[in-house]
């Protein structure tokens, strides 16, 4: 463990070539699959909280494998917060908008006053709106307890 | 639901489990926690909860190892008092 710290000190932590095309190349496709796994969640197992934890664990595999900067210029700290303030705003507002049209907190059906789409239908529109922002929120969350806890809290050198 | 795979999975799972808190060395704890959380994803999928299977699979050994990791990076061998 001390060799591992001082060579992360050496900043030679990160500089193997198969590691960075390995994760170059394999990064698109995760997050493909956070996205599939996101708007698929009312059919198949998944949902909001698994997709964005695929769609954050990209991002921290950017971070592992390159240094802290680059996961950095990859994912900017005002994007990451703006993105899941957003999350946790679509949720919310979903719910809200329910409210005020009428009907019961997260009751989606009513929704059809705004849009006529049929009740039925807009049950299952709902769900997937407020999936896209409870996956926002948590990839947002991943990404910034990781920079946190590798960084120290500062976010200026870490793993 | 298979009885023998159930319950080589639930032997593997006791045997991560009584490791993970028995070793000394912090990194080689978090690793065997990762392969604990694993064999949990395994025993939940054999169950037929794959919905949990995978939030153990994604949070559990995903997530959360790395998480161990980077804060035992921080950390030294000896404490300084």
């Amino acid at each position: 463990m001390k060799l591992l710290q001082e060579r992360i000190k050496h900043s030679k932590f990160g500089e193997s070539i198969i590691i960075e095309t390995t994760i170059r190349i394999m990064v698109p496709f995760i997050q493909l699959f956070g996205l599939y796994v996101i708007v698929h969640g009312h059919y198949s197992p998944g949902g909001g909280f698994q997709g964005g934890v695929i769609l954050g664990a990209s991002f921290i595999l950017i971070g592992l494998g390159y240094d802290f900067k680059t996961s950095l210029t990859r994912m900017k700290e005002k994007t990451n917060i703006i993105l899941g303030n957003l999350g946790a705003l679509i949720f919310t507002g979903v719910a809200l908008l329910c409210a005020l049209m009428g009907g019961l907190f997260l009751d989606y059906s009513v929704l059809d006053k705004l849009i006529p789409l049929g009740a039925i239908e807009w049950r299952s529109f709902g769900i997937f709106l407020v999936e896209v922002g409870v996956g926002l929120a948590v990839m947002s969350i991943m990404v910034s307890l990781f920079w946190d806890i590798c960084s120290g809290g500062d976010l200026d050198e870490g793993l | 639901m298979i009885w023998g795979i159930d319950l080589l999975i639930l032997l593997l799972v006791v045997i991560c489990a009584f490791a993970t808190i028995t070793i000394k060395d912090l990194l080689s704890a978090a690793i065997v926690f990762g392969v604990y959380s694993f064999l949990m994803c395994l025993l939940w999928a054999e169950m037929g909860a794959v919905d949990v299977a995978f939030m153990e699979a994604t949070v559990g050994a995903g997530v959360s190892t790395i998480l161990f990791i980077g804060a035992i990076l921080h950390t030294s061998r000896r404490s300084k008092d």
